[in-house]
């Protein structure tokens, strides 16, 4: 996490577009630039800048933003809820979705059903999530209105049925990559372990083949699937930056393409910073998980 | 794949011939994408006209005979934008493949076998590796000037860690092989066992990963640009002509619709040939076919 912290700094440290030359716009004299500069202490040596900037963040300062002079943790917590939940939402109805697919398939193997989730699964690689949003919108929102196309209701104005149905369809979206993802991985360990010893003494004293799909065979996929829904999270932060532009969402990701766009750096460095943590705080609760699923792992 | 001892000694040539209608999947792959590489290739010739030049009685036209894919809000001509995007996606996505392949496979052999190498490096990359993938490329393309070959830069930067993994992992399991000592003992300097003897073992898994990179890498590509942190928006790339027609995507949804099919049907084909060379080539998969 520090050495994230210092390459996240270093890197915009040595960005350049001078943003006090931005800030002050066209008409100013090389003075002005100079004194919004020493302003936001741009001025100061790299170790400086990076040691003060850490011991800020310790202490949940993130630094003011460059463009709207708000403070950067607020504005991005502000954000926070319509990211979260559609994250979440796409977390859920993935795992919902895939874990059976991916099971069916491997039990069905070499048979139709396995190869159309097969098609599926390279399908959903292969078409970006933003293409899939505009699909979606335009299909199920503009044409059959079924669900809202744009925006989100927030939910503490519209209650939390509106916000989920405005986050529906981006759901779907951000989720198709997913789905692939773990109905892949689902059906590779599955066919390792229908084909184990357990399975067959199993299958000896008669135990219904459904059951021992979804429960012996299951359980012991567990870990592998579980690693792939963590590291795939890295692919849902990335999909709701592009998704949220697509469906118009002011969540996070939103907030990262405009800050982008104006080379608003301590935005940036926020954002990052805050989805990286919270990457490797689900990659910490997949740790934990693994001792739950799997008593032989001990830490 | 079974290779039949009946079959008389054929030439190279018809035996991959053979091997290639035995796996329609990589032979659809590799139809499709050399298709698309002299489409990028020969872009000028194929009914193109200057995808930069703007006609402003012409704009948001649908399809026609005229402009075969409609035209965009300034008045080009989607065909030739379409065209000439195929040069940006395919340019980033074979550069790509190749450089963090080879820059991951050096460093990748390096760390395997030097331990002190191995420490610094395998940090750095579990550092690299737990910033989201497009925020990284995001962070890096800020850093620079928007430019075709910063994009690939950045995204060859995010894409190298992995592999690193991949053939670090396969030099560790080979260092202790007898071959290995037996190549030392007989006198070959590092660099020869190195380059000789072990680099190849890693030729195959490398392939299969490299063609994943570069579907990834024309993805990546799109959605950077889709966002704005992306090649310049003056250049016709797939995702600089979706983010442009974003703002009618509800009435003129033609101007996403043809770069969005294009960029599909392009890491379908790359992905197929992946899937498919991983199917021939690893001996674990062929065998756990029951």
């Amino acid at each position: 996490m520090i050495l994230v912290a210092f390459f996240v700094f270093g890197l915009l440290y040595l960005a350049p577009g001078d943003p006090a030359a931005i800030m002050a716009g066209d008409a100013a004299t090389t003075a002005d630039i100079e004194r919004i500069r020493e302003t936001l202490g741009l001025d100061q040596p790299f170790l400086v800048r990076f040691g003060s900037w850490v011991g800020g963040i310790l202490q949940g300062d993130f630094g003011t933003s460059m463009y709207t002079k708000q403070d950067v943790l607020k504005m991005i917590s502000q954000r926070l809820e319509p990211t979260f939940l559609l994250m979440s939402m796409t977390l859920v109805l993935s795992v919902i979705v895939a874990i059976p697919m991916g099971a069916i398939a491997a039990w069905k193997h070499n048979t139709i059903v396995d190869r159309i989730v097969m098609i599926i699964a390279v399908l959903s690689f292969s078409v970006p999530s933003f293409v899939v949003g505009y699909l979606l919108a335009y299909s199920l929102g503009l044409k059959l209105s079924w669900l809202p196309v744009q925006g989100y209701k927030a939910i503490g104005s519209d209650g939390l049925y509106a916000a989920v149905r405005s986050l529906t369809l981006p759901a779907l979206a951000l989720g198709s990559v997913y789905v692939g993802l773990i109905a892949r991985i689902t059906r590779a360990t599955m066919l390792e372990s229908l084909s184990q010893d357990y399975t067959r003494t199993a299958r000896a004293k008669g135990v219904k083949e459904s059951l021992i799909v979804f429960k012996h065979a299951l359980k012991n996929c567990s870990v592998p699937i579980i690693t792939t829904v963590g590291s795939g999270v890295a692919l849902l932060i990335g999909g709701a930056i592009v998704t949220e532009t697509v469906f118009a969402i002011p969540g996070v990701g939103r907030l990262t393409v405009d800050a982008i766009l104006r080379r608003d750096y301590p935005v940036i460095q926020g954002v990052i910073l805050i989805f990286s943590f919270m990457y490797v705080m689900v990659n910490l609760i997949v740790d934990i998980l693994y001792t739950v699923f799997d008593p032989r792992i001990r830490y | 794949m079974t290779v039949s001892t009946i079959d008389p000694p054929r030439s190279g040539l018809s035996r991959s011939w053979t091997w290639l209608r035995r796996n329609p999947a990589v032979l659809f792959g590799l139809v499709v994408l050399s298709i698309l590489v002299m489409m990028a290739v020969f872009a000028p010739f194929l009914g193109t006209v200057d995808p930069k030049a703007v006609s402003p009685f012409e704009r948001t036209q649908t399809p026609s005979a005229k402009h075969w894919f409609g035209t965009d809000m300034l008045g080009r001509d989607l065909w030739s934008r379409v065209v000439y995007g195929t040069r940006v996606s395919l340019t980033v996505g074979f550069l790509v493949a190749i450089c963090s392949t080879v820059l991951g496979a050096l460093i990748g052999v390096f760390s395997g076998f030097i331990r002190w190498v191995d420490a610094i490096v395998m940090r750095l990359m579990d550092g690299l590796m737990s910033i989201p993938s497009i925020l990284l490329a995001i962070a890096l393309i800020t850093l620079s000037s928007a430019s075709i070959w910063n994009v690939i830069l950045a995204i060859t930067i995010v894409e190298t860690p992995r592999t690193v993994r991949l053939v670090r992992g396969v030099v560790l399991s080979l260092r202790d092989e007898p071959y290995v000592g037996a190549a030392q003992i007989a006198g070959i300097s590092m660099p020869g066992v190195i380059f000789r003897h072990i680099l190849p073992n890693t030729f195959a898994p490398l392939l299969v990963q490299a063609t994943y990179i570069c579907a990834v890498a024309i993805i990546s590509e799109a959605s950077l640009s889709f966002i704005g942190a992306g090649v310049p928006p003056s250049t016709p790339s797939w995702g600089n002509i979706m983010a442009e027609g974003r703002a009618l995507w509800q009435i003129k949804p033609h101007i996403i619709a043809f770069p969005a099919i294009a960029l599909s049907i392009t890491v379908l084909a790359i992905n197929m040939l992946g899937d498919g060379l991983r199917d021939a080539l690893d001996p674990r998969m062929s065998t756990r076919r029951h």
